[in-house]
């Protein structure tokens, strides 16, 4: 039989030019949120909106959602679904709080990353080694993350704190300000101006009771950043994701950089586990502390399309609207979805602009619907303002799913050979 | 024979390992595996433990089914935990504020719970079928707000009612109830566990003698294949997952149609997730979930009595978990072994051995 040789060779399109380098879109996307909010606030009369405290707990709040995002991006970029990310983060709870009680907050974090990264190794041996499905282990692995916290601290916080389902307190780390520049910007702060007031008060979240742990988390992103993406390691990781047997015919270790991959991923997320034990308002292991946010931080991973970029915003993003609610309530967190009417203004703007007729009208219609929600509620049931992530989530994939792009090979099981 | 010998090895072989690996972790943590085994077995003829290891049984039956549905074509409903919450709460506030006659009111909820279920399920699918959004993450994403949705629901001024320590649902009147077969001090068994074995008999039908079932079988052994013989995939998917949302939904009914009558803060979470363990230990055969249902209710109905003999009946979780991760990985060790035996045996009769494949 002969094959048609009409067959064109598929010519990928040429990437679009970039005009303006990724750091300054960062840029301009953080100044523009800002000013989001600082609108939003002074048009709704929120000023928590912004205020440094709101800021101190977002960024709490988005540790752990971090931490664990970042698991995920090393898991998936190279190529292994993590969806175990759940239960390595409450090995690590109960990793911390073990160590935590016994030798203090450092201890807690070593504790943290080992127990985590047990979980990665479980998790990288069957879905590696043996090539089981990836989702199936990591359901797996979150049963039995569950299951052997709950035994653990039945058998050895039980003793201590009378309370199988809580450990003793752990001791926490002291945390730093910049006392100087806090009090300059909290003038500032109080001064209520438009725009500066609303910068300052962030400022002020950002620099105020901050612990060694927030450090390394934040130092951990731009780390795995250039790990991942400038150094000849993270270039066979990624391509291991993208395509494991062209790796493997350029003599790539395939198994090895999943492996490390994985193993880093459940220190990682065991780290997030770290930080919720070490969260100034608990300060022990509690059972169901995590509370999903190991799926979160995947979520986290999704919204910022594989890349450590978007993952800070997405955890930014769900960290503060989470600590909104804990901080002032449900009638505030209305007042963001008047923040998205705003929002989606200026994209019916752009998207006229662009001559796409079709995403303005859509961009409108949600907008109106937004807005007849913001003026027929008093508040954002508290039920839901916690679940904001989840919604969030759904609607970037409902939306922006074809213009996500994860790592080609991403959950296919690879074997040599 | 060689068959059934690796369909039955590879979940003895895992129950074995997770065994020895809890025995392992009770000799460290300075108990004796016998003595809590021998307990554990001693259990089942205590009290309500039989009756409450069959209730059990017919509920994590009802779980299995649902997730292997999905499973069958290659499509992971995570979202089982996320939908049967929702139909928990939606057929409790459904019977709680209607009066029918006795059996009519049933009926209704039952359905009421189905739909809710497939409702709830709709969302992923559709999400799937047109945006081409993975279900994996869409239906972790639903189980979250299926517990912010149940917890708005049973507010006291949405649906609910406070009741001592505990908000709850209203509660269904007695002509909603389905009667269970009761053994005095050995505790009732639910009506709805006939309901469950009529679902797995469908089930078997469904997959082995209808049309439909063969249509889902063949996409999941090849979508491709599937689709040049004239399955329309998109429907596959949004089919396969309502139904199993529909099932999903019926996971609550035999505690709430046999014993709280209501939604309640007490409400049993987690099965969506045993569920997906069940059918994968089945392999998805109705006669292998069954047999697993009954392992995993036996598991933690025993389990109960492990704290008589000092020690904490966690461990029991810590066996499923195992009993899991152990049984895929021997399925896939039998499935790798097999394989190689089968290119060895082509290899000889070709006389190129080694060159197979």
């Amino acid at each position: 039989m002969i094959s048609t040789l009409e067959e064109k060779p598929h010519i990928p399109a040429a990437p679009r030019k970039r005009k303006v380098p990724g750091w300054a879109v960062a840029m301009l996307g953080v100044a523009g949120a800002i000013a989001l909010l600082s609108i939003t606030s002074y048009q709704t009369n929120f000023p928590q909106l912004t205020s440094s405290g709101t800021t101190q707990t977002a960024v709490r709040l988005a540790l752990p959602i971090l931490l664990a995002g970042l698991g995920g991006l090393w898991a998936e970029r190279a190529g292994v679904v993590n969806i175990g990310l759940e239960g390595m983060m409450i090995m690590g709870t109960w990793g911390a709080a073990w160590a935590g009680y016994q030798w203090g907050p450092w201890a807690a974090l070593v504790a943290a990353v080992v127990f985590g990264s047990l979980g990665g190794l479980l998790h990288a041996i069957a879905t590696v080694t043996f090539g089981v499905n990836h989702i199936v282990s990591g359901v797996a692995i979150n049963l039995l993350g569950a299951g052997l916290t709950k035994y653990l601290s039945t058998l050895i916080f039980l003793p201590l704190s009378n309370n199988p389902r809580q450990s003793p307190p752990v001791q926490s780390f002291d945390t730093f300000s910049a006392a100087g520049l806090g009090d300059w910007l909290g003038e500032l702060e109080a001064d209520q101006r438009l725009f500066i007031s609303d910068v300052a008060g962030i400022l002020r979240g950002l620099v105020t009771g901050v612990s060694p742990l927030t450090m390394i988390a934040i130092l951990l992103l731009p780390l795995s950043y250039w790990l991942l993406w400038r150094t000849r390691f993270g270039l066979r990781l990624r391509s291991v994701g993208e395509n494991p047997h062209a790796a493997d015919s350029l003599g790539v270790k395939v198994y090895f950089h999943k492996y490390v991959a994985v193993i880093v991923s459940g220190g990682l997320a065991g780290l997030g586990g770290a930080a919720l034990v070490l969260n100034p308002g608990q300060l022990s292991y509690l059972e169901g502390q995590t509370g999903g946010r190991g799926y979160i931080g995947l979520a986290a991973m999704i919204f910022g399309n594989w890349r450590p970029g978007g993952l800070l915003g997405g955890a930014a993003l769900f960290g503060y609207a989470d600590g909104l609610q804990l901080r002032s309530g449900g009638e505030t967190v209305l007042a963001l979805v008047y923040g998205v009417v705003l929002l989606l203004g200026v994209i019916v703007v752009w998207q006229l602009f662009r001559r796409k007729w079709f995403s303005a009208a859509a961009a409108i219609a949600v907008a109106v619907l937004m807005y007849l929600l913001y003026i027929s509620l008093d508040e954002i049931p508290s039920e839901f303002v916690s679940y904001a992530p989840h919604m969030v989530t759904l609607a970037v994939l409902a939306v922006a799913s074809q213009r996500l792009r994860m790592p080609a090979a991403d959950g296919l099981v690879y074997r040599r050979g | 024979m060689g068959h059934l010998r690796g369909k039955l090895l590879p979940p003895a072989l895992a129950i074995v390992f997770s065994l020895l690996l809890c025995g392992v972790a009770l000799i460290i943590s300075g108990a004796n595996p016998l003595s809590a085994f021998g307990a554990m077995v001693s259990q089942v003829g205590k009290g309500t433990t039989l009756v409450d290891i069959l209730n059990s049984t017919g509920i994590y039956y009802i779980a299995a089914l649902a997730v292997a549905i999905g499973f069958q074509m290659n499509l992971f409903n995570i979202g089982v935990e996320g939908q049967y919450r929702v139909a928990a709460v939606v057929a409790a506030v459904v019977g709680g504020s209607i009066a029918l006659p006795t059996g009519i009111h049933t009926m209704v909820i039952i359905i009421a719970a189905a739909l809710a279920g497939a409702a709830w399920a709709s969302i992923p699918a559709i999400l799937k079928v047109t945006r081409g959004v993975n279900e994996v993450i869409s239906t972790i994403m639903m189980n979250g707000l299926a517990i912010g949705l149940s917890a708005y629901l049973i507010r006291r001024d949405v649906f609910g009612e406070l009741r001592g320590n505990n908000i709850r649902t209203p509660e269904i009147p007695e002509s909603g109830w389905m009667p269970g077969i009761s053994f005095g001090g050995s505790g009732t068994m639910f009506g709805f566990i006939f309901v469950a074995i009529a679902l797995g008999i469908g089930y078997w039908i469904m997959m082995n003698k209808t049309r439909f079932g063969f249509e889902l079988r063949a996409s999941g052994e090849s979508s491709t294949a599937a689709s040049a013989g004239g399955v329309n995939a998109k429907k596959m998917i949004l089919v396969s997952m309502l139904l199993s949302g529909a099932i999903a939904g019926l996971i609550s009914l035999p505690e709430l149609l046999g014993r709280d009558h209501t939604f309640s803060l007490n409400f049993t979470a987690g099965i969506g997730f045993s569920g997906i363990a069940i059918a994968l230990l089945g392999r998805n055969h109705p006669g292998g979930i069954a047999f697993g249902a009954l392992l995993w209710a036996f598991l933690d109905k025993s389990g109960l009595a492990l704290d008589n003999v000092g020690v904490p009946r966690e461990i029991v979780t810590i066996m499923q978990g195992s009993i899991v991760l152990s049984v895929v990985v021997a399925y896939e060790v039998v499935r790798r072994f097999e394989l190689a035996s089968e290119q060895r045996r082509v290899g000889r009769e070709l006389g190129t051995v080694g060159g197979a494949a």
